[in-house]
């Protein structure tokens, strides 16, 4: 539910303008549009010596490292997934906030979507023979168990005191 | 001599727990009610020692006492008294001091206000509150004793972690740990009906309040914790998806898939093995969430493994109580008795769908949190699970809940016509593109999808509006008629339609902070002036200050709009003395429902003070939708039948139906 349209914008890469940063203003590049996809590029990568934080939001020395590199590469004309390609390269996958699918991966990306679908295939068959049972006639009467009864009992006799 | 008592009546409320743990269900089980009866004032006696020690642990606390360890390590003398007390939470060994009152008070809620309760039933579930408490009080005796010593008693003490001193500390881990633990009532409801094989509709009646007032504390714990790390976090992101908040998560999804599910139980009679499957994931969400904020996994596998008497400890109460409710559950539930047919198109059809996604989406939220861990635990191999993840997986599946939740309350039980509801809706469909094509205009185009969030939102909000104004007829007949029928609506009308609406206002927060945020970043000198969003912000210079256990240099900024003052923001850059840790603390100023954040950073060689200014539109409707959706589930909760219809329904039921 929340972060909706950051939801959006990782799909859809939209011109928006991003969330959160500790971007320093001397770090920042004079092209805008350079700029905006080397801020685009830090969301998605892990200060590696933080608790989940991305470059973009952490104040340590290696975030603003990483930070400075990412726009070196984008200034010698890579493009953001050479950037990426290249930060992988150097540091691991760790690097990458968004691990990539793969085979070290497949339970992680397909979890949640696997529970979405045994859940309907549940839900399907629950109600079907949910319908069976119902066409097979009206249930019989349900046998009171003891403690039932005895409620019975009280309640009759309280009524009919009262 | 008083941490001694402290610690001599938390060893007596486990005592307590032992009790309330055996001989309640051994009546239960042999229909001794002389047995049954120990459960109620065992579960007051137990909140009223474990009372006691948190008393004796906070005295120590204001008092300064550094003879004991904890005090020592998360306290200083010239701490503000507020924080002296709020202290007695911020570290290990209290908070889950804190858990374990919470919890005693939870079970001497029920024995106080359980009596509509058949006995067995209310001795059960107390017996399963013993357990828990029992497991917890036995985990902070053995492993997290809050009163250890030191001797000989140092003069000062170390100081609390300075991010914590905040009026935030005072009011988010309270609420939240009513809300988590809260959920241990729904849980040992669940278990105890497992116990006794035996549930009806009656059930989800008593059952229902528990998880209503737990998911409005978690919900009001929630958006504090996220107010709280916006502010204080100094740059301004209000969810950082961090495994701490996913851990908080996890249970209000499954919460509130609890909270609907119950609801079609007890209306419908429908559900029942869902419900108690539900109330048994929620409890387990919530006791996975203690483990991974308290064992401390989440800093590093390898901490963990290095000191492992805490985490192994709570993982055992963990793999004991989760693993322990799904084998009682796996051998029960096929003999519980099903009932309530009902249509795929149908309230409660609906309900289900609602069910289905919340789900998925907290199977996103759990396997991003687990994964890493567990891939590193395996393989050794690291990776990082972080927002782009949850952002991609997590959205798609909350988003089909959220389009469908305004059909809902329009579709009738059992059979629903959606052509109907789909008639009826139209005109909220008209208002919300409506809306949408406003927004457009106002916003020169925008982009598309953050129009397409405006109208979600809308049509949430709209959508909720329409549903009361369809049960009051508004109209449709007159006025006077409508107010009648409004004042007659049962709270619980009001409820869903206040939730539903306060859901549509959160979401609206965040599209509009997430799509049209503007910030303004660089270095300034005394006098320039910088402009972020129409507003002018002129820095007016910086000045060193003391405060009680700190030093800050305060800047100063001049915030005027078109030349006109609206007053001075200071935002300011803490050093604690104590510790010698620096936070940085952002200056806030509400404009309606918008916000301009101010934060400073460091001194620039060439002069002048990096600075970071944000408009950040209609940002305070993320977290007001949050109060909102709480107000909703007071309304529900303030419900006549919850309150006294009970007992005579109850008895109704089992009169009549059965």
């Amino acid at each position: 539910m929340k972060r909706i349209a950051a939801l959006f914008l990782t799909v859809f890469w939209l011109a928006l303008p991003a969330a959160v940063h500790a971007v320093e203003p001397d770090e920042m590049l004079k092209d805008p549009k350079l700029e905006h996809r080397a801020r685009e590029i830090s969301e998605g990568l892990r200060c590696l010596v933080c608790q989940n934080q991305s470059i973009d939001d952490s104040n340590a020395e290696l975030a603003k490292d990483l930070r400075v590199l990412v726009r070196d590469r984008l200034k010698a004309g890579d493009s953001n997934e050479e950037v990426i390609d290249y930060l992988v390269n150097r540091y691991g996958e760790f690097v990458l906030l968004k691990p990539r699918f793969g085979g070290h991966t497949l339970i992680l990306w397909l979890t949640a979507p696997a529970v979405l679908v045994l859940g309907i295939v549940a839900v399907f068959f629950a109600w079907r023979r949910q319908r069976s049972a119902a066409a097979a006639g009206p249930r019989g009467p349900v046998e009171l168990t003891d403690a039932e009864r005895a409620e019975l009992e009280k309640v009759l006799k309280d009524r009919k005191g009262g | 001599m008083i941490a001694e008592l402290g610690h001599y009546a938390l060893v007596l409320a486990f005592a307590l727990s032992l009790i309330q743990s055996v001989l309640p269900i051994w009546g239960s089980q042999r229909g001794d009610p002389r047995l049954m009866a120990v459960a109620s004032p065992a579960a007051a006696a137990q909140f009223l020692f474990v009372g006691l020690a948190f008393a004796a642990l906070t005295q120590a606390f204001v008092q300064s006492d550094f003879s004991l360890e904890l005090v020592w390590a998360n306290s200083h003398s010239t701490q503000p008294l507020i924080y002296k007390f709020t202290s007695v939470w911020g570290n290990h060994e209290g908070s889950m001091l804190l858990w374990a009152l919470i919890l005693a008070f939870f079970g001497a809620l029920v024995a106080a206000f359980g009596h509509n309760m058949p006995a067995t039933l209310k001795a059960n579930v107390l017996a399963v509150q013993g357990w828990i408490a029992a497991a917890f009080l036995l985990f902070i005796l053995t492993t997290s004793n809050p009163f250890a010593r030191i001797f000989p008693a140092p003069m000062e003490g170390q100081d609390l972690n300075p991010i914590l001193q905040d009026i935030g500390l005072a009011v988010h881990p309270p609420l939240l740990y009513l809300g988590y633990v809260g959920f241990s009532i729904a849980f040992a409801f669940a278990a105890a009906s497992l116990i006794e094989g035996r549930i009806d509709a009656a059930w989800a009646r008593w059952v229902r309040p528990w998880v209503l007032i737990a998911w409005i504390f978690l919900t009001l714990g929630i958006a504090m914790g996220s107010y709280w790390a916006y502010y204080e976090l100094g740059w301004g992101g209000w969810w950082f998806w961090d495994p701490v908040e996913n851990a908080s998560f996890m249970p209000w999804l499954t919460g509130s898939a609890l909270l609907h599910s119950a609801i079609v139980m007890e209306k419908r009679d429908a559900l029942k093995v869902w419900t108690i499957l539900l109330a048994i994931l929620t409890f387990s969400l919530s006791l996975l969430g203690t483990f991974l904020v308290r064992s401390g996994v989440l800093t590093s596998v390898h901490s963990f493994a290095s000191d492992p008497t805490r985490g192994v400890f709570i993982l055992l109460i963990l793999a004991t109580f989760i693993g322990g409710a799904f084998a009682l559950f796996a051998w029960r539930a096929p003999s519980l008795r099903r009932g309530g047919l009902f249509a795929p198109i149908s309230r409660e059809g609906a309900l289900v769908f609602n069910n289905l996604f919340l789900t998925a989406a907290c199977a996103a939220v759990l396997i991003g949190t687990l994964y890493p861990l567990a891939l590193e635990a395996t393989t050794g191999e690291k990776i990082s699970v972080g927002a782009p993840f949850f952002n991609m997986t997590f959205g798609p599946l909350i988003l089909p809940a959220l389009i469908v939740m305004p059909f809902g309350p329009f579709l009738a039980w059992k059979r629903g016509d959606i052509l109907a509801v789909a008639q009826r809706l139209a005109v909220v469909l008209g208002l919300v593109i409506l809306t949408a094509l406003i927004t457009a205009w106002a916003m020169d185009g925008g982009p598309l999808l953050a129009i397409l969030g405006i109208a979600l939102a809308a049509w949430m909000m709209i959508g909720a509006i329409a549903d009361i104004a369809s049960r009051i007829k508004l109209f449709r007949v007159p006025a006077g008629n409508s107010l009648r029928r409004a004042v007659g609506l049962p709270r619980s009308a009001w409820g869903t339609a206040f939730a539903h609406f306060g859901v549509g206002v959160t979401v609206l927060g965040i599209v509009t902070t997430s799509a049209w945020q503007l910030e303004n970043i660089r270095v300034m000198k005394e006098g320039e002036t910088a402009t972020i969003g129409g507003y002018e912000a002129t820095f007016l210079g910086s000045e060193g200050r003391a405060g009680p256990n700190y030093r800050e240099i305060a800047a100063r900024f001049r915030i005027a709009r078109d030349g006109r003052e609206l007053g001075v923001m200071t935002p300011s850059k803490r050093v604690y003395t104590a510790r010698g840790m620096p936070t940085s603390e952002a200056a806030i100023r509400s404009i309606g429902f918008s916000q301009i954040y101010l934060a400073i950073g460091d001194e620039m060689n060439a002069g002048g003070v990096a600075v970071r200014l944000y408009w950040k539109p209609l940002v305070l409707l993320v977290w007001l939708g949050c109060v909102v959706m709480a107000f909703g589930g007071l309304l529900s909760l303030s419900d006549r039948r919850l309150r006294v219809g009970a007992p005579t329904r109850a008895r109704r039921t089992v009169a009549a139906a059965e």
